[in-house]
């Protein structure tokens, strides 16, 4: 287990450090030099001298990337061009809202998922199972920009029943929790039929497997045999799935809150590029990665954990 | 007359295919008396399976009976419901499966699978851990308590059997029902194995089903033996009945088959030519005729009626009809 | 084995089209959903090669006068701010998608079947990091990808097409790399190789005509990823550039305008809505037919 834990994190560590390099040398493929973009096409000679040096760019590059690599791993992803603070404070106050909505989302999903495709596997064929089947395919199909603008029309506009922008006032819970609702439907739409046919499936699997029929051998009771004998295998590959789909809810949750004008990193993201803010995209990034490798080696420990056949092997 | 633990009279099986129906058991006829161990053997394919899927009632759901019953003492299971059914397993009947790996739950501990089978007793959980581990100490298991912790991945296939057996034991069968219990071990352990059945079935006084393609294990275990060829029961009788006087063709094949059973040294192992015949078109005369060397053209043609060879040894051939006595 | 069967052994693997193509409709005709995916397929396809001769009106034609008006007999689904024919746009959007589409597709299926080649014929240490690079690149948030691509080329339909080409590679390259792994273990592989038959022709031969089929139907099941991902571009501003059509930029009018003109959303949204429902249905159908295995990748 110890072995495992220290792999699956050096693993983790290493696409980080991948990512920063991937980063940096992106920046510097960027036609132009870094220092003019950065000042827009009105600085003058002397400023970019300037700030080429103060970003250390009249050093090899070797000892550049280290420099960055220093820079990152002390959490300092350099200054916003207009504002002039620090990058990751800007990026600490907007991560919360996405995580939240994240976070949301995906329990709502999977609490509608999980049920849906465990009683989609136990009564296989049935008329149940075909209509949840085909709702699986219609939510994954649909685009979530397109459901959250259609959440927007109707439950907003038309019908005047949610808040159509913002992420409601900080001191207000139950403003907060309307605010959160169109966003989260939008983002977590798709994932209650991803969830749905993947639990589906594995259930079905996992019915079928040896082990349950010696459990229903022994009569133990149906209840038992699901939750406690079926489900816990079933669940196994939903946990995988939501630790790398994480990529997929942070698109979402970029979409989610463009259309909602709600703050958060997506968003971040978005306006940086719009007014090519580039500390502030490359940040952003950085950190989504980071949070992306944690999430997924969050899921392999939550699956190591359920899973003693892990456990022993890794 | 003996009293009986399980009646299988007349069953008849069909599976629904894509091809038509495909008529897995047909007629069967086999008895187990109480405190007996009855072995049945058998090539792969020839309805063993079937047949514990229908005593357990647990069959593939496109699997139909289509005659006869099963009894379990008084109780005729077909006309249970499914909750009677379900208080049966693992209660007046239990099972021990062919494969020990796959055959016990990898997510719960081997402690935690034995105390949920005795969920009927009304008993502490403290005082089904102790059972449990009484019982893991009686086949053999090394420091019972502290393995009830672990996990089915954590032990070896030996092991694993026996804790499956143990598990079959816990709940103080009338029946225990092993199908090929020791196929996927080793010789030696296989013997271990065995014996240890043996003991605790004369200890705890269950009646034992035996499934197995090892006629050594059938010889040393069993009392008596049914033998089974492509859905039918062509010969049962007692251990030594069988053993030393085969009667149907198919069991004398077989015999000579087994490598234990061949003296000197050779090259090629005895084997029986052709091939299961096709179960959705049944062929209308002995079932195996294709592939016996005295078939005649009436065993070609009609089915051979069983002849009573003693009180309990039985075989279904022509050959025997005609001269009975000659093997009697 | 005698000459004979190593023969057939040798042509078995060899994929008839034909039969399989008529076999495809046969059975999709007996699914309600594979049918229903079908038709959609079929309509929208058939407006995006037809739409040049079928519009109404200019696309791009400016009508400053009748700006954003509600849907009439001269202009079906209304117009948009700059008085354009949404009808028209629509259909003509519909070519736009499925231009990104195929072009990306096939782009990430040529070079998918490289990397996946390589990786399943080549030294183990480089399976590896091309195994790594996938499951990377194809976990990675695409749009977030995107974005970070965009702040550095600019919006343009090239970089559209180049973010959706690396982060479909992976899909293909699996595939490709799991079937040559089992294929080069396969009997008539071995005995090709025995019969001194070059790695090409073994390629060619085999590999291939085992391998295409998925990779169809793996494509028709991205068609409405990718569409959805030039749409969700498209709609951010980052993708397809004004004047050109496309659904995801007529969506953000939309948006723009939701307060005035509903049917603008709704104009730019049904068709995305059943160009991916149409795609999916029918090459999920069209999986289930010919290779339910390809089930476990979801």
């Amino acid at each position: 287990m110890w072995f495992f834990l220290v792999k699956r994190c050096g693993l983790g560590v290493l696409i980080v450090c991948l990512a920063v390099t991937a980063l940096y040398l992106m920046i510097h493929s960027i036609p132009g030099d870094p220092a003019s973009i950065i000042l827009g096409p009105r600085a003058t000679e002397e400023m970019k001298a300037a700030l080429a040096v103060k970003m250390g760019l009249d050093q090899p590059i070797l000892i550049q990337l280290f420099n960055f690599f220093k820079d990152v791993f002390q959490g300092d992803l350099g200054f916003d061009v207009f504002s002039q603070r620090p990058v990751i404070d800007i990026i600490m106050e907007q991560l919360p809202h996405t995580l939240i909505l994240i976070l949301v989302s995906i329990m709502w999903a999977a609490a509608i998922g999980i049920p849906l495709g465990c009683y989609s596997a136990i009564y296989q064929n049935s008329l149940f199972d075909k209509i949840s089947a085909i709702l699986s395919v219609g939510t994954i199909a649909i685009p979530s920009f397109v459901v959250a603008i259609y959440g927007l029309l109707i439950f907003s506009v038309t019908l005047r029943w949610l808040p159509a922008i913002g992420a409601g006032d900080s001191g207000d819970i139950a403003d907060q929790l309307t605010h959160l609702i169109l966003p989260s439907l939008a983002v977590g739409l798709g994932w209650v039929g991803y969830i749905s046919r993947l639990v589906r499936s594995s259930m079905l699997e996992t019915l079928g497997a040896n082990h349950i029929r010696t459990a229903r051998a022994f009569g133990l009771p149906e209840r038992v045999i699901i939750y406690r004998y079926s489900l816990r295998i079933a669940i196994l590959p939903t946990i995988t799935l939501l630790g790398v789909g994480v990529g997929y809810l942070l698109s979402g949750a970029l979409f989610a809150e463009i259309v909602f004008a709600r703050p958060g990193i997506g968003k971040l993201i978005f306006d940086a590029v719009s007014t090519r803010n580039y500390p502030i995209v490359m940040g952003s990034v950085l950190i989504t990665t980071i949070l992306f490798v944690i999430v997924t080696t969050l899921a392999d420990f939550v699956n190591a954990l359920l899973d003693p056949r892990i456990r022993a092997h890794a | 007359m003996t009293e009986l633990i399980l009646d299988v009279h007349d069953l008849s099986i069909d599976y629904r295919t894509p091809r038509g129906k495909l008529k897995a058991l047909r007629n069967i006829n086999m008895q187990i008396p109480k405190g007996k161990i009855v072995g049945i053997v058998g090539e792969s394919g020839c309805g063993k399976s079937t047949l514990i899927g229908a005593i357990i009632n647990l069959l593939a759901s496109n699997a139909e009976v289509t005659k006869g019953g099963v009894k379990l003492a008084e109780d005729e299971l077909f006309n249970l419901s499914k909750k009677q059914m379900q208080a049966l397993r693992g209660d007046r009947f239990s099972m021990v499966f062919q494969d020990p790996m796959t055959s016990l739950n990898p997510v719960v501990s081997i402690g935690n699978q034995m105390i949920d089978i005795q969920y009927r007793d009304k008993i502490s959980k403290k005082e089904k851990a102790a059972k449990a581990a009484a019982m893991l100490d009686k086949v053999g298991i090394p420091d019972p308590e502290s393995r009830l912790s672990q996990y089915p991945h954590e032990f070896s296939g030996g092991m694993l059997q026996r804790i499956a057996i143990a598990m079959a034991l816990l709940v103080e069968p009338e029946l225990l029902i092993a199908d090929e219990p020791t196929t996927a071990l080793d010789a030696t352990l296989e013997v271990q194995i065995i014996y240890r059945l043996k003991e605790l079935q004369a200890s705890q006084g269950c009646s034992i089903l035996f499934i197995s393609h090892h006629l050594g294990v059938i010889a040393e275990l069993c009392d008596e033996v049914v033998v089974m060829y492509s859905g039918e029961v062509v010969e049962k009788g007692s251990v030594r009945d069988i053993f030393h006087n085969p009667s149907h063709p198919y069991t004398q094949k077989l015999l000579q088959c087994d490598p234990a059973a061949i003296k000197q040294k050779t090259r090629d192992l005895p084997t029986i030519l052709g091939s299961l015949p096709d179960l959705i078109e049944v062929p209308k005369g002995c079932i195996f005729a294709e592939r016996c060397d005295s078939a005649s053209a009436n065993c070609h043609e009609n089915k051979p009626k069983v002849s009573q060879l003693n009180d309990n040894h039985m075989a279904s051939c022509h050959l025997l009809n005609e001269a009975g006595a000659l093997y009697a | 084995m005698t000459v004979s069967s190593l023969k057939q052994m040798l042509v078995m693997p060899s994929f008839e089209f034909l039969t399989g193509f008529k076999l495809a409709i046969k059975r999709l005709c007996k699914e309600p959903l594979g049918l229903l995916g079908l038709i959609l397929v079929t309509l929208i396809v058939g407006s995006a090669i037809l739409a040049p001769w079928i519009v109404p009106h200019d696309p791009i034609a400016i009508d400053v006068l009748n700006r954003l008006k509600g849907p009439s007999a001269e202009h079906w689904l209304g117009t948009d701010q700059l008085g354009r024919d949404i009808f028209s746009r629509v259909l003509m959007g519909s070519q736009v998608a499925l231009k990104v589409a195929f072009s990306a597709i096939s782009l990430a299926l040529g070079f998918g079947l490289l990397l996946g080649l390589i990786a399943g014929f080549g030294p183990a240490w480089l399976d590896h990091i091309i195994v790594t690079l996938f499951d990377t690149v194809r976990s990675f948030p695409t749009i977030i990808f995107a974005l970070a691509v965009v702040t550095l080329t600019g919006p343009s339909l090239t970089t559209i097409i180049l973010v959706i080409v690396v982060t479909s590679i992976p899909i293909y390259g699996r595939v490709v790399r799991t079937q040559t792994q089992a294929l080069s273990a396969q009997e008539f592989i071995l005995a090709e190789r025995a019969l001194g038959a070059s790695m090409p022709r073994i390629l060619g031969v085999h590999m291939l005509p085992n391998v295409i089929g998925q990779l169809l139907i793996l494509a028709s099941m991205d068609v409405p990823i990718v569409i959805t991902i030039e749409a969700g571009l498209s709609f951010l501003g980052l993708g397809i550039q004004p004047p050109t059509p496309s659904w995801g930029t007529i969506l953000n009018d939309g948006y723009l305008f939701i307060r005035n003109t509903p049917w603008m959303i709704i104009a730019g949204g049904i068709p995305l809505i059943l160009c991916t429902l149409g795609f999916t249905f029918l090459g999920e159908s069209l999986r289930d037919i010919f290779d339910p295995k390809l089930r476990k990748d979801i």
